[in-house]
Protein backbone atom coordinates (compact mmCIF):
# COMPACT_ATOMS: atom_id res chain seq x y z
CA UNK A 1 0.00 0.00 0.00
CA UNK A 2 1.34 3.43 -0.88
CA UNK A 3 1.81 5.95 1.97
CA UNK A 4 -1.06 8.09 0.65
CA UNK A 5 -3.46 5.15 0.69
CA UNK A 6 -2.25 4.08 4.11
CA UNK A 7 -2.95 7.60 5.36
CA UNK A 8 -6.44 7.54 3.87
CA UNK A 9 -7.11 4.13 5.41
CA UNK A 10 -6.04 5.47 8.81
CA UNK A 11 -8.38 8.43 8.30
CA UNK A 12 -11.32 6.11 7.60
CA UNK A 13 -10.53 4.03 10.69
CA UNK A 14 -10.20 7.20 12.78
CA UNK A 15 -13.62 8.44 11.61
CA UNK A 16 -15.23 5.12 12.56
CA UNK A 17 -13.43 5.05 15.92
CA UNK A 18 -14.14 8.70 16.72
CA UNK A 19 -17.80 8.62 15.80
CA UNK A 20 -18.17 5.28 17.57
CA UNK A 21 -16.70 6.63 20.80
CA UNK A 22 -18.83 9.76 20.62
CA UNK A 23 -21.96 7.69 20.05
CA UNK A 24 -21.09 5.29 22.86
CA UNK A 25 -20.59 8.18 25.30
CA UNK A 26 -23.81 9.88 24.23
CA UNK A 27 -25.84 6.69 24.46
CA UNK A 28 -24.44 5.86 27.90
CA UNK A 29 -25.28 9.36 29.10
CA UNK A 30 -28.83 9.12 27.77
CA UNK A 31 -29.23 5.47 28.72
CA UNK A 32 -32.25 6.11 30.95
CA UNK A 33 -34.03 8.22 28.35
CA UNK A 34 -33.62 5.50 25.76
CA UNK A 35 -35.56 3.00 27.83
CA UNK A 36 -39.03 2.73 26.36
CA UNK A 37 -40.57 1.76 29.72
CA UNK A 38 -39.83 1.23 33.42
CA UNK A 39 -40.01 -2.21 35.00
CA UNK A 40 -42.20 -2.79 38.09
CA UNK A 41 -39.00 -3.16 40.15
CA UNK A 42 -37.85 0.30 39.05
CA UNK A 43 -41.27 1.72 39.91
CA UNK A 44 -41.11 0.08 43.35
CA UNK A 45 -37.63 1.50 43.89
CA UNK A 46 -38.99 4.99 43.18
CA UNK A 47 -36.99 5.46 39.97
CA UNK A 48 -40.05 6.35 37.92
CA UNK A 49 -41.06 10.02 37.74
CA UNK A 50 -43.86 11.28 39.98
CA UNK A 51 -46.66 13.49 38.65
CA UNK A 52 -45.45 12.92 35.12
CA UNK A 53 -46.56 10.45 32.49
CA UNK A 54 -44.30 7.44 31.93
CA UNK A 55 -44.52 3.87 30.66
CA UNK A 56 -44.40 0.72 32.72
CA UNK A 57 -43.85 -2.69 31.16
CA UNK A 58 -44.03 -6.28 32.34
CA UNK A 59 -46.00 -9.49 32.28
CA UNK A 60 -49.72 -9.52 33.09
CA UNK A 61 -50.09 -11.64 36.24
CA UNK A 62 -52.24 -14.75 35.94
CA UNK A 63 -55.80 -14.39 37.34
CA UNK A 64 -55.31 -10.72 38.00
CA UNK A 65 -57.50 -9.20 35.27
CA UNK A 66 -60.75 -7.78 36.68
CA UNK A 67 -63.39 -5.44 35.40
CA UNK A 68 -64.84 -2.75 37.66
CA UNK A 69 -68.60 -2.50 38.18
CA UNK A 70 -68.85 0.29 35.61
CA UNK A 71 -67.93 -2.36 33.03
CA UNK A 72 -65.33 -0.12 31.41
CA UNK A 73 -62.35 0.03 33.72
CA UNK A 74 -60.01 -2.94 33.63
CA UNK A 75 -57.68 -3.60 36.54
CA UNK A 76 -54.75 -5.94 36.30
CA UNK A 77 -51.36 -6.56 37.85
CA UNK A 78 -48.11 -6.34 35.90
CA UNK A 79 -45.01 -8.02 37.31
CA UNK A 80 -41.38 -8.73 36.38
CA UNK A 81 -40.93 -11.80 38.59
CA UNK A 82 -39.84 -9.52 41.43
CA UNK A 83 -42.24 -6.61 42.00
CA UNK A 84 -45.80 -5.84 40.97
CA UNK A 85 -47.75 -2.79 39.83
CA UNK A 86 -51.53 -2.58 39.70
CA UNK A 87 -52.82 -0.89 36.56
CA UNK A 88 -56.25 0.58 35.93
CA UNK A 89 -57.23 1.27 32.35
CA UNK A 90 -60.37 2.51 30.63
CA UNK A 91 -60.34 1.70 26.94
CA UNK A 92 -59.91 -0.95 24.29
CA UNK A 93 -57.21 -3.53 24.93
CA UNK A 94 -55.06 -4.80 22.02
CA UNK A 95 -55.65 -8.26 20.53
CA UNK A 96 -52.61 -9.82 22.12
CA UNK A 97 -53.56 -8.67 25.63
CA UNK A 98 -54.01 -11.65 27.94
CA UNK A 99 -52.74 -13.04 31.20
CA UNK A 100 -49.08 -14.02 30.95
CA UNK A 101 -48.55 -11.61 28.04
CA UNK A 102 -45.99 -8.80 28.07
CA UNK A 103 -47.56 -5.34 27.93
CA UNK A 104 -46.49 -1.70 28.08
CA UNK A 105 -48.83 0.84 29.66
CA UNK A 106 -48.51 4.62 29.51
CA UNK A 107 -49.94 6.81 32.26
CA UNK A 108 -49.37 8.25 35.72
CA UNK A 109 -48.83 6.70 39.10
CA UNK A 110 -51.63 7.66 41.51
CA UNK A 111 -51.01 8.48 45.17
CA UNK A 112 -52.57 5.13 46.15
CA UNK A 113 -49.90 3.28 44.14
CA UNK A 114 -52.30 2.36 41.33
CA UNK A 115 -51.02 3.19 37.85
CA UNK A 116 -53.72 4.97 35.85
CA UNK A 117 -53.05 4.08 32.21
CA UNK A 118 -54.35 5.98 29.22
CA UNK A 119 -52.76 3.63 26.70
CA UNK A 120 -52.02 -0.09 26.85
CA UNK A 121 -49.83 -1.75 24.20
CA UNK A 122 -49.17 -5.46 23.88
CA UNK A 123 -45.51 -6.42 23.66
CA UNK A 124 -44.94 -9.43 21.49
CA UNK A 125 -42.21 -11.86 22.51
CA UNK A 126 -39.71 -13.51 20.17
CA UNK A 127 -41.45 -16.91 20.11
CA UNK A 128 -43.22 -18.22 17.05
CA UNK A 129 -44.80 -21.68 16.92
CA UNK A 130 -47.79 -23.52 15.48
CA UNK A 131 -50.83 -24.04 17.79
CA UNK A 132 -50.10 -27.78 18.13
CA UNK A 133 -46.62 -27.12 19.48
CA UNK A 134 -48.01 -24.52 21.88
CA UNK A 135 -50.63 -27.04 23.05
CA UNK A 136 -47.99 -29.72 23.55
CA UNK A 137 -46.01 -27.30 25.69
CA UNK A 138 -49.04 -26.37 27.81
CA UNK A 139 -48.67 -29.09 30.51
CA UNK A 140 -45.34 -27.61 31.57
CA UNK A 141 -46.68 -24.11 31.01
CA UNK A 142 -45.89 -22.23 27.83
CA UNK A 143 -45.21 -19.01 29.65
CA UNK A 144 -42.83 -20.51 32.13
CA UNK A 145 -40.90 -22.33 29.47
CA UNK A 146 -40.73 -19.26 27.29
CA UNK A 147 -39.64 -17.13 30.20
CA UNK A 148 -36.94 -19.65 31.05
CA UNK A 149 -35.58 -19.10 27.56
CA UNK A 150 -35.25 -15.36 28.06
CA UNK B 1 -5.03 -11.60 -7.91
CA UNK B 2 -4.08 -7.94 -7.54
CA UNK B 3 -3.91 -7.66 -11.29
CA UNK B 4 -7.39 -9.09 -11.65
CA UNK B 5 -8.78 -6.55 -9.17
CA UNK B 6 -7.01 -3.67 -10.88
CA UNK B 7 -8.48 -4.79 -14.18
CA UNK B 8 -11.98 -4.87 -12.71
CA UNK B 9 -11.58 -1.34 -11.38
CA UNK B 10 -11.87 -0.05 -14.93
CA UNK B 11 -15.50 0.76 -15.54
CA UNK B 12 -15.60 -0.94 -18.93
CA UNK B 13 -14.38 -4.26 -17.56
CA UNK B 14 -16.63 -3.93 -14.53
CA UNK B 15 -19.63 -3.36 -16.80
CA UNK B 16 -19.08 -6.62 -18.67
CA UNK B 17 -18.19 -8.48 -15.47
CA UNK B 18 -21.54 -7.41 -13.93
CA UNK B 19 -23.33 -8.50 -17.08
CA UNK B 20 -21.82 -11.97 -16.83
CA UNK B 21 -22.75 -12.33 -13.16
CA UNK B 22 -26.31 -11.09 -13.61
CA UNK B 23 -28.07 -14.36 -14.63
CA UNK B 24 -26.36 -16.23 -11.76
CA UNK B 25 -28.33 -14.10 -9.31
CA UNK B 26 -31.45 -13.26 -11.31
CA UNK B 27 -32.65 -16.84 -11.84
CA UNK B 28 -32.06 -18.04 -8.25
CA UNK B 29 -33.97 -14.95 -7.08
CA UNK B 30 -37.00 -15.90 -9.12
CA UNK B 31 -36.98 -19.52 -7.93
CA UNK B 32 -36.26 -18.70 -4.25
CA UNK B 33 -38.96 -16.01 -4.19
CA UNK B 34 -41.62 -18.36 -5.54
CA UNK B 35 -40.60 -21.22 -3.21
CA UNK B 36 -40.18 -18.96 -0.18
CA UNK B 37 -43.45 -17.07 -0.64
CA UNK B 38 -45.49 -20.24 -1.22
CA UNK B 39 -43.83 -22.03 1.70
CA UNK B 40 -44.18 -19.08 4.06
CA UNK B 41 -47.61 -17.79 3.09
CA UNK B 42 -49.38 -21.09 2.34
CA UNK B 43 -47.52 -24.13 3.69
CA UNK B 44 -46.17 -22.86 7.02
CA UNK B 45 -48.55 -23.28 9.98
CA UNK B 46 -50.32 -20.34 11.62
CA UNK B 47 -48.86 -18.95 14.85
CA UNK B 48 -50.42 -20.06 18.15
CA UNK B 49 -51.36 -16.56 19.21
CA UNK B 50 -50.99 -14.23 16.22
CA UNK B 51 -52.71 -16.64 13.80
CA UNK B 52 -52.05 -15.69 10.18
CA UNK B 53 -50.95 -12.13 10.79
CA UNK B 54 -47.47 -13.29 11.78
CA UNK B 55 -46.84 -14.14 8.11
CA UNK B 56 -45.72 -10.57 7.45
CA UNK B 57 -42.46 -11.76 9.07
CA UNK B 58 -41.53 -13.35 5.72
CA UNK B 59 -41.24 -9.87 4.22
CA UNK B 60 -40.50 -7.74 7.28
CA UNK B 61 -37.55 -9.64 8.74
CA UNK B 62 -35.63 -10.25 5.46
CA UNK B 63 -36.18 -6.58 4.51
CA UNK B 64 -34.92 -5.41 7.91
CA UNK B 65 -31.85 -7.65 7.70
CA UNK B 66 -31.14 -6.38 4.21
CA UNK B 67 -31.47 -2.75 5.29
CA UNK B 68 -28.43 -3.32 7.55
CA UNK B 69 -26.55 -5.58 5.13
CA UNK B 70 -26.89 -3.17 2.18
CA UNK B 71 -25.61 -0.35 4.36
CA UNK B 72 -22.47 -2.32 5.21
CA UNK B 73 -21.89 -3.06 1.51
CA UNK B 74 -22.40 0.63 0.72
CA UNK B 75 -20.07 1.83 3.50
CA UNK B 76 -17.38 -0.70 2.57
CA UNK B 77 -17.40 0.35 -1.08
CA UNK B 78 -17.48 3.99 -0.01
CA UNK B 79 -14.41 3.43 2.17
CA UNK B 80 -12.69 1.68 -0.75
CA UNK B 81 -13.42 4.64 -3.04
CA UNK B 82 -12.03 6.99 -0.43
CA UNK B 83 -8.82 5.00 -0.01
CA UNK B 84 -8.10 3.67 -3.51
CA UNK B 85 -10.12 6.21 -5.54
CA UNK B 86 -11.55 3.41 -7.65
CA UNK B 87 -14.46 4.40 -9.84
CA UNK B 88 -16.04 0.95 -9.70
CA UNK B 89 -16.46 1.13 -5.92
CA UNK B 90 -18.05 4.58 -6.28
CA UNK B 91 -20.54 3.09 -8.70
CA UNK B 92 -21.34 0.22 -6.31
CA UNK B 93 -21.80 2.54 -3.32
CA UNK B 94 -24.08 4.85 -5.30
CA UNK B 95 -26.14 1.92 -6.56
CA UNK B 96 -26.60 0.59 -3.01
CA UNK B 97 -28.28 3.71 -1.62
CA UNK B 98 -31.70 3.56 -3.31
CA UNK B 99 -31.91 -0.23 -2.84
CA UNK B 100 -31.09 0.09 0.85
CA UNK B 101 -33.60 2.90 1.24
CA UNK B 102 -36.26 0.70 -0.36
CA UNK B 103 -35.52 -2.20 2.00
CA UNK B 104 -35.58 0.13 5.02
CA UNK B 105 -38.88 1.64 3.94
CA UNK B 106 -40.32 -1.84 3.40
CA UNK B 107 -39.22 -2.93 6.89
CA UNK B 108 -40.73 0.18 8.49
CA UNK B 109 -43.98 -0.05 6.53
CA UNK B 110 -44.60 -3.76 7.11
CA UNK B 111 -43.65 -3.36 10.79
CA UNK B 112 -46.16 -0.55 11.12
CA UNK B 113 -48.93 -2.59 9.47
CA UNK B 114 -48.23 -5.45 11.88
CA UNK B 115 -47.84 -3.16 14.89
CA UNK B 116 -51.35 -1.72 14.68
CA UNK B 117 -53.24 -4.97 15.32
CA UNK B 118 -50.58 -6.65 17.49
CA UNK B 119 -49.17 -3.89 19.67
CA UNK B 120 -52.11 -1.55 19.28
CA UNK B 121 -50.14 1.28 17.66
CA UNK B 122 -48.76 2.18 14.24
CA UNK B 123 -45.65 3.81 15.61
CA UNK B 124 -43.85 4.26 18.92
CA UNK B 125 -40.57 6.09 19.46
CA UNK B 126 -38.73 3.13 20.93
CA UNK B 127 -35.01 2.55 20.32
CA UNK B 128 -35.40 -0.04 17.53
CA UNK B 129 -38.00 1.85 15.51
CA UNK B 130 -36.27 5.20 15.89
CA UNK B 131 -32.80 3.93 14.93
CA UNK B 132 -34.25 2.19 11.86
CA UNK B 133 -35.91 5.46 10.85
CA UNK B 134 -32.52 7.18 11.21
CA UNK B 135 -31.14 4.56 8.81
CA UNK B 136 -33.75 5.56 6.22
CA UNK B 137 -32.68 9.19 6.61
CA UNK B 138 -29.03 8.19 6.19
CA UNK B 139 -29.82 6.51 2.87
CA UNK B 140 -31.92 9.49 1.74
CA UNK B 141 -29.20 11.88 2.90
CA UNK B 142 -26.62 9.93 0.91
CA UNK B 143 -28.77 10.22 -2.23
CA UNK B 144 -29.43 13.93 -1.69
CA UNK B 145 -25.76 14.69 -1.06
CA UNK B 146 -24.74 12.73 -4.13
CA UNK B 147 -27.05 14.71 -6.40
CA UNK B 148 -25.92 18.01 -4.89
CA UNK B 149 -22.56 17.84 -6.70
CA UNK B 150 -22.04 18.40 -10.38
CA UNK B 151 -18.80 16.44 -10.45
CA UNK B 152 -19.15 12.70 -9.74
CA UNK B 153 -15.70 12.34 -8.18
CA UNK B 154 -16.25 15.19 -5.71
CA UNK B 155 -19.69 13.77 -4.89
CA UNK B 156 -18.14 10.37 -4.21
CA UNK B 157 -15.72 11.82 -1.66
CA UNK B 158 -18.46 13.67 0.23
CA UNK B 159 -20.93 10.78 0.24
CA UNK B 160 -18.23 8.31 1.29
CA UNK B 161 -17.61 10.27 4.48
CA UNK B 162 -21.34 10.38 5.21
CA UNK B 163 -21.63 6.63 4.62
CA UNK B 164 -18.69 5.87 6.92
CA UNK B 165 -19.99 8.12 9.71
CA UNK B 166 -23.39 6.42 9.44
CA UNK B 167 -21.89 3.00 10.15
CA UNK B 168 -22.17 3.83 13.85
CA UNK B 169 -25.95 3.40 13.55
CA UNK B 170 -25.73 -0.24 12.42
CA UNK B 171 -24.73 -1.85 15.76
CA UNK B 172 -27.18 0.50 17.49
CA UNK B 173 -30.06 -0.85 15.40
CA UNK B 174 -28.92 -4.43 15.85
CA UNK B 175 -28.44 -4.33 19.63
CA UNK B 176 -31.16 -1.77 20.46
CA UNK B 177 -33.56 -4.50 21.62
CA UNK B 178 -30.93 -5.94 23.95
CA UNK B 179 -29.39 -2.76 25.35
CA UNK B 180 -32.66 -1.04 26.21
CA UNK B 181 -36.26 -1.89 27.04
CA UNK B 182 -38.10 -1.55 23.75
CA UNK B 183 -41.59 -2.24 22.51
CA UNK B 184 -40.04 -4.23 19.68
CA UNK B 185 -39.39 -7.85 20.66
CA UNK B 186 -35.92 -9.29 21.06
CA UNK B 187 -34.16 -11.27 18.32
CA UNK B 188 -35.96 -14.46 17.27
CA UNK B 189 -33.32 -15.90 14.97
CA UNK B 190 -29.88 -16.15 16.50
CA UNK B 191 -27.12 -17.92 14.65
CA UNK B 192 -25.15 -19.07 17.67
CA UNK B 193 -28.05 -20.69 19.47
CA UNK B 194 -29.00 -24.32 19.38
CA UNK B 195 -32.65 -23.96 20.31
CA UNK B 196 -34.37 -21.36 18.15
CA UNK B 197 -37.30 -19.32 19.44
CA UNK B 198 -39.13 -20.08 16.20
CA UNK B 199 -40.51 -23.46 15.20
CA UNK B 200 -38.58 -25.10 12.35
CA UNK B 201 -41.69 -25.31 10.14
CA UNK B 202 -41.77 -21.50 10.22
CA UNK B 203 -38.04 -20.88 10.35
CA UNK B 204 -37.05 -22.71 7.15
CA UNK B 205 -39.27 -20.65 4.81
CA UNK B 206 -37.91 -17.53 6.54
CA UNK B 207 -34.38 -18.65 5.67
CA UNK B 208 -35.43 -19.21 2.04
CA UNK B 209 -36.92 -15.71 1.92
CA UNK B 210 -33.78 -14.23 3.49
CA UNK B 211 -31.65 -15.89 0.79
CA UNK B 212 -34.07 -14.72 -1.91
CA UNK B 213 -33.73 -11.13 -0.65
CA UNK B 214 -29.92 -11.45 -0.74
CA UNK B 215 -29.84 -12.67 -4.36
CA UNK B 216 -32.47 -10.07 -5.27
CA UNK B 217 -30.20 -7.37 -3.86
CA UNK B 218 -27.24 -8.73 -5.85
CA UNK B 219 -29.34 -8.76 -9.04
CA UNK B 220 -30.60 -5.20 -8.63
CA UNK B 221 -27.16 -3.98 -7.55
CA UNK B 222 -25.58 -5.39 -10.72
CA UNK B 223 -28.31 -3.85 -12.89
CA UNK B 224 -28.05 -0.44 -11.25
CA UNK B 225 -24.25 -0.50 -11.44
CA UNK B 226 -24.38 -1.26 -15.16
CA UNK B 227 -26.78 1.63 -15.65
CA UNK B 228 -24.60 4.07 -13.79
CA UNK B 229 -21.50 2.97 -15.71
CA UNK B 230 -23.25 3.55 -19.05
CA UNK B 231 -24.28 7.00 -17.86
CA UNK B 232 -20.80 7.93 -16.61
CA UNK B 233 -19.05 6.62 -19.70
CA UNK B 234 -21.65 7.77 -22.23
CA UNK B 235 -19.05 9.90 -24.03
CA UNK B 236 -16.64 6.96 -24.59
CA UNK B 237 -16.31 4.91 -27.71
CA UNK B 238 -17.08 1.54 -26.13
CA UNK B 239 -20.42 2.72 -24.77
CA UNK B 240 -21.39 4.10 -28.19
CA UNK B 241 -20.44 0.78 -29.74
CA UNK B 242 -22.39 -1.06 -27.05
CA UNK B 243 -25.39 1.13 -27.82
CA UNK B 244 -25.30 0.12 -31.45
CA UNK B 245 -25.44 -3.51 -30.37
CA UNK B 246 -28.69 -2.99 -28.47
Amino acid sequence: MTPTRKRRLMMVLLIVLGVGTAAALALTAFNKNLMFFFSPSQVAAGEAPLNRSFRVGGMVKDNSVNRDDDGLTVRFIVHDNAKEVTIAYKGILPDLFREGQGIVAQGKLGSDGVFIADEVLAKHDENYMPPEVAAAMKPIGVDKQLKANN
Amino acid sequence: MLQAITKLASLKNFYFFCGKLLPWFAWPTLILMIVGLYWGLVEAPADYQQKDSYRIIYIHVPAAWMSLFVYMVMATSAAASLIWKTKASEVVANSCAPIGAAFTFLALATGSLWGKPMWGTWWEWDARLTSELVLLFLYLGYMALQSAFEDKRTAARATAILAIVGVVNIPIIHYSVEWWFTLHQGPTVQVLQEKQAMDKSMLYPLMVMATAFKTYFATVLLMRSRNEILERESHTKWVQEEREHL
